[in-house]
Formats: C-alpha cells, structure tokens, sequence
C-alpha cells in the first residue's frame, strides 16, 4: 500500500535540558500533530528525549553535494582560525 | 488442561478482569504488526500493544502465575470485556475500540490511582501511558470522522458496531472500589465530545440491556475470542515451557 500522500517531516529530539536538538531521523506522517505522535513512538522509545520538533521536510534548504568545494573547501587552510596559538598557562586542566 | 479461574478473594476478581482486558486487546493490537496501513502508524499500536502487555503482567501475577493465566485458561474464564475482544476489522473499528476502551480505562484508573488500595501504584504509573493511548486514537477519530467522505462513513461505521459493548464497561467489578455511575456519565460525556468534534453522530442505540452483549465479566464472550484465544496460546499448549 502506498502513501505517497502523506508529505515527509524531519525529526528533532533534544535529549536532555541544556543541549540542542538533534536530527533524529525522518518520517511520515499527514500533518504536523500526528508527524509528533509518530515521532516519539518512533525516536523516544528508549528514554532518549525531553522535547520534539518536527519540521516539514520541504521547508528546509540544504547545501548541495555539487558545491561542496566552494563551500567548504576553503576553511580547510585557514589555521589562523582556529584558537591553537594560545598558550595554555599552566596549570589549568581540561582545556 | 482447564486450570479454573483463581477462585475467591475480590482482589483475584479484579486483577484478573483488568489484568484480562489489557491482555486481549493488547493481543489484538499486535495482530495489526504487518499488516498496519503505514509503518509509523505499525509501531504506534505496537507500542501501545506493549504498554498494555506491561499492565497485564502486572496485574495476573497478582491473581496467580502470569502465563499459566495467559496461555492455560479456556475461553469461559477469562474475564475480560467483550469489546476488548472485538477483531480489528478496518482501522476505523479498532481506533473506535480504543477510543471506548482508553477513555475508559483512563477514567478508572486515575480514580483507582487517587485511592489506597491494591492497584493504586500500579494505576498511578499505567494512567500517564493511558492517556497516549487516548490520545492517540483520539486524533485518529479526529481525523477520520472529519475526513474524506469514504473516512467519515468507515469511522461512523465502527463507532455504530461498537457502542453496544460500552455498557459493559461499567458493570460494577467486585474489589473495584469505583464510583461506575460517576464514571460511566463521564465516559458518556468525553466520548460525546470527541464524536461530536469528529462530526460524528454519538449512537442513541442500546448499551445495556437483553439483547445487547454484555457478560464477559462472567465468561461470556463473542465468537470471534475463541479463535484468537487458540493462536495466543497454540505455541505454550504445543511445546509447554519452552522458552527461547
């Protein structure tokens, strides 16, 4: 049986207070309160969350693998920055 | 092979009417696993199979041993309500029966989980998954009954074949302390309103009375329980203690 209908939506689950939410997958469902439900029968079973978004796959607008060059290319040669010309005075730990 | 229903005290009667209602219709949910109209919608009641099943376990190992109530009873002892026991049909009948059944057991158990007596804990930890479950065929009666032409008629459909079992639901249970004329005016008002929000008509037919169904609380039950009762337990009877 198809569905083809039923448009595609991005699951977001946050783990715990304080982190962001994460890409947990994706999945379908015909609107956004029951792509939730969906969500947290499929991506929190286990105890893995404390808030959900979900967001309608065709709302988001991703970089194409086409043009990763010239998006991420160039800050592969620029040290400069990145923090590693500090000197770490001593003593301090878990830096 | 019939081992007689846990015989005697009003706690062992109404473990095992509530105990037996989880038991079937969380065996009747999982029929759906394959076979469900879309996948994320297979885990849904799979999930809600499980939390049923969690329940009953609880709730036979105190009225007896657990599998020897699940896989060794006959049909006249168990004790669970007919609708419970009413096949899927389409996936309107068995959101229907889970809306009658959650919002019953959703009443109920926040009730028993005010109280002090045997299923308080267990009522107290069941009603947060009970209300999922509410919700969830809620959302589906929603949409359904407010839905294409085809949704809506299917949904009035099952809401008409079901609501003749509902009656039931509020015979008192010996060792239940509940008020049931208080819950069954409330079963009576959320369900309405859920119907009624779905555009559905709410059924002016019989719920109690001769002709209606009504006695599974006595061991009386509807046709179709003997053939799921027979593939339930078919693997324990075959091959008794085997595990895996």
């Amino acid at each position: 049986m198809t569905h083809t209908d039923w448009p595609l939506w991005e699951v977001f689950v946050r783990s715990r207070r304080g982190l962001s939410h994460t890409h947990a997958g994706s999945l379908h469902a015909p609107d956004a309160e029951l792509a939730l439900r969906n969500a947290r029968d499929l991506y929190t079973r286990r105890g893995e969350g404390v808030s959900i978004w979900v967001v309608p796959s065709s709302a988001i607008t991703a970089s194409s693998p086409d043009e990763k060059d010239p998006f991420f290319e160039p800050s592969a040669d620029k040290p400069y920055r990145h923090p590693t010309f500090y000197e770490i005075p001593e003593g301090v730990q878990h830096l | 092979m019939t081992t007689p229903p846990a015989e005697g005290t009003a706690l062992t009667t109404a473990a095992l009417a509530l105990g037996d209602d989880a038991l079937v219709l969380s065996h009747r949910l999982g029929e759906w696993a394959g076979h469900a109209p879309v996948l994320e919608e297979e885990v849904a009641l799979a999930n809600i199979a499980l939390d049923l099943l969690g329940q009953a376990r609880v709730l036979l190992s105190m009225a007896g041993d657990e599998d020897e109530l699940a896989y060794l009873r006959e049909e006249r002892a168990f004790r669970n309500l007919q609708l419970v026991e009413q096949p899927n049909g389409d996936f309107a009948h068995t959101i229907a029966r889970q809306l009658y059944f959650s919002t019953y057991q959703h009443l109920l158990h926040t009730e028993l989980a005010a109280g002090d007596g045997p299923f308080a804990p267990l009522a107290a930890k069941a009603v947060k998954e009970i209300a999922y479950h509410r919700d969830h065929a809620e959302q589906w009666t929603l949409r359904l009954g407010d839905g294409t032409d085809e949704s809506h008629a299917r949904m009035q459909r099952a809401v008409d074949a079901l609501w003749r079992y509902t009656g039931e639901m509020f015979q008192p249970v010996e060792g239940l302390d509940a008020d049931w004329t208080g819950l069954e005016a409330a079963w009576l008002e959320q369900t309405g309103e859920v119907l009624r929000r779905a555009t559905l008509t709410v059924p002016e037919s019989p719920r109690t009375g001769a002709w209606t169904a009504g006695a599974g609380r006595q061991g009386l039950h509807t046709e179709p329980f003997g053939r799921m009762l027979a593939e339930m337990q078919h693997l324990h009877r075959s091959h008794p203690g085997a595990t895996w």
